[in-house]
């Protein structure tokens, strides 16, 4: 047992502090009854895996979760809850259907116990000596050589994404 | 003398950051009543100590003894975490900020990229300070003040970019160290990276005055359409919260364009760089930025959202591909 003022007992606290932050932020996010309420708490567990990310040294991943996902995914979901619920009384009613929450179970314990499979069967390597590097320059060189297909292919995907919302959002218009 | 260990050093930084930024927010506010006062042709605050310098004092007095209201039917959660949330990343944000070579609590390699993460936090605190008040005038200002917000942080994000082609760094005393040595070695006039320059400060400077929420920009308070903006429902401090955070996301862009353009420690001449040499560009765009709001006519939401999405973008955009094209068009004219 080490001691809790000990590095590895500061380090160890830490991690469980932003684990705690994480989950708390999703428990929030799927129980809450108001949707802005729901949008809160991803933003919680988003923050709280950014933290994570700075946790295993890759502090510009943890900064870019912040910008990226706090920042801006964030505010443009809880925009479209200030368009899409006027009136925060008019509570959506839950379990209309009573196959919802036995599917959702299902799903949830099948997700769950292949994660758990999978991790308790994987031969976990110890990574010796210093971390990686988790810096800018590290990752803007991997990106454009080792993962090169995957940067193309991420951006076909965004370019996708951007004609689709542009086509929608025309096709509710009348020519002028 | 021993340097102090980093714990130490680091907390005295924390403390002198947020009486930085306090006192910033009171002395501004008194700033920005005489600048208007003398723009109206008036005197301002003029009763309380010498020139009215004892106001600010006074009032946060007023405003931290006031009965804190809280209305029926908002939402409590939302309602107290919005305030903090608002300031929190304002005055994180000024721990990475150089105020001189050595005077930086902390010299961060993403420090650039760290400023941006937590500015994007603070949009949140208005959203949800509108939202959680239950009142319509105040969700109406936080919509807009968020769809302001998304709107002119494109150009803004895309202008910094060009900046980090430029300086290769992300740390902002590392970029300042790079215009040493006289006035035409600033970014701001450094045509042979970009002829551009002028047009991106222009631009930079425009998106962090609209980022914060001043006039001609401030369509999230704008009172004659909103009664006071997404803080419509708050008194005493929790005002005042809202108060502090803009004023000090008002210093951390100018300090930004300081920094990032206007040479930050620099001296224009070469001589004794220094801390007061950035406190002075500082409080130059500051002022600068104050008497905009006190001369020009808010602008309608339309005009607003169309300059970003019509005129900055496309600008910000060719500014980019410029500077990627001068980048390495520029060694090979001149090897």
């Amino acid at each position: 047992m080490t001691s809790l003022f000990s590095p590895e007992g500061l380090i160890g606290l830490l991690f469980l502090v932003l684990l705690g932050i994480t989950a708390c932020g999703a428990l929030i996010a799927v129980t809450a009854g108001r949707l802005i309420r729901s949008v809160a708490g991803l933003l919680l567990c988003l923050i709280g895996v950014a933290g994570l990310y700075y946790f295993l040294n890759s502090p510009f991943v943890a900064l870019m979760q912040l910008l990226i996902y706090v920042g801006a995914v964030g505010v443009v979901i809880a925009f479209a809850v200030m368009l899409a619920e006027p009136n925060p009384e008019k509570q959506p009613s839950r379990g209309r259907n009573p196959l919802t929450g036995a599917l959702g179970f299902l799903t949830s314990g099948v997700a769950f116990t292949g994660l758990a499979v999978l991790g308790l069967t994987t031969t976990w390597r110890r990574h010796v000596g210093p971390p990686p590097d988790g810096g800018m320059a590290a990752i803007g060189q991997s990106l454009l050589t080792t993962y090169s297909m995957v940067f193309e292919l991420i951006s076909i995907v965004l370019l996708v994404a951007i004609i689709g919302s542009l086509v929608l959002a025309r096709a509710g218009r009348e020519k002028p | 003398m021993n340097p102090p260990s980093e714990p130490i050093r680091l907390l005295a930084f924390l403390i002198g950051l947020i009486i930085f930024a306090a006192l910033n927010a009171a002395y501004l506010v008194w700033l920005e009543r005489k600048v208007a006062g003398h723009v109206q042709r008036r005197i301002g605050p003029k009763e309380v100590g010498p020139f009215g310098l004892l106001q600010p004092l006074v009032d946060g007095i007023k405003l931290m003894t006031k009965q804190i209201l809280v209305p029926d039917h908002i939402d409590p959660i939302l309602f107290r975490i919005a305030p903090p949330l608002l300031l929190i990343p304002a005055v994180m944000s000024f721990v990475t900020i150089p105020f001189s070579e050595t005077l930086v609590a902390r010299d961060i390699n993403l420090g650039l990229l760290m400023i941006f993460a937590f500015a994007s936090i603070n949009v949140l605190g208005i959203l949800l300070g509108g939202w959680g008040s239950n009142n319509k005038y105040a969700v109406i200002a936080a919509a807009r003040g968020v769809s302001q917000n998304v709107a002119y942080e494109i150009p803004m994000l895309i202008t910094v970019i060009t900046m980090v082609m430029i300086t290769h760094t992300l740390n902002l005393n590392e970029i300042v160290r790079q215009q040493a040595g006289g006035i035409f070695n600033w970014y701001i006039f450094r045509w042979s990276a970009n002829p551009l320059m002028l047009v991106s400060f222009l631009i930079f400077f425009t998106c962090s005055m609209a980022e914060t929420n001043r006039a001609p920009f401030d369509l999230g308070e704008a009172e004659s359409e909103l009664v006071a903006g997404y803080h419509t429902e708050y008194s005493g401090m929790g005002f005042g919260l809202f108060f502090m955070g803009e004023y000090a996301n008002i210093v951390i862009g100018c300090s930004l364009a300081t920094l990032l353009f206007l040479g930050g420690w620099q001296c224009p001449f070469g001589l004794w760089p220094g801390v007061h040499w950035f406190l002075i560009k500082l409080y130059l765009l500051i002022f600068t930025v104050i008497l905009i709001r006190w001369t020009f006519p808010r602008t309608t939401i339309y005009g607003l959202l169309n300059l970003s999405w019509k005129i900055l973008i496309p600008f910000a955009l060719f500014n980019l591909i410029l500077t990627g094209a001068m980048l390495k068009i520029w060694p090979l004219i001149f090897p």
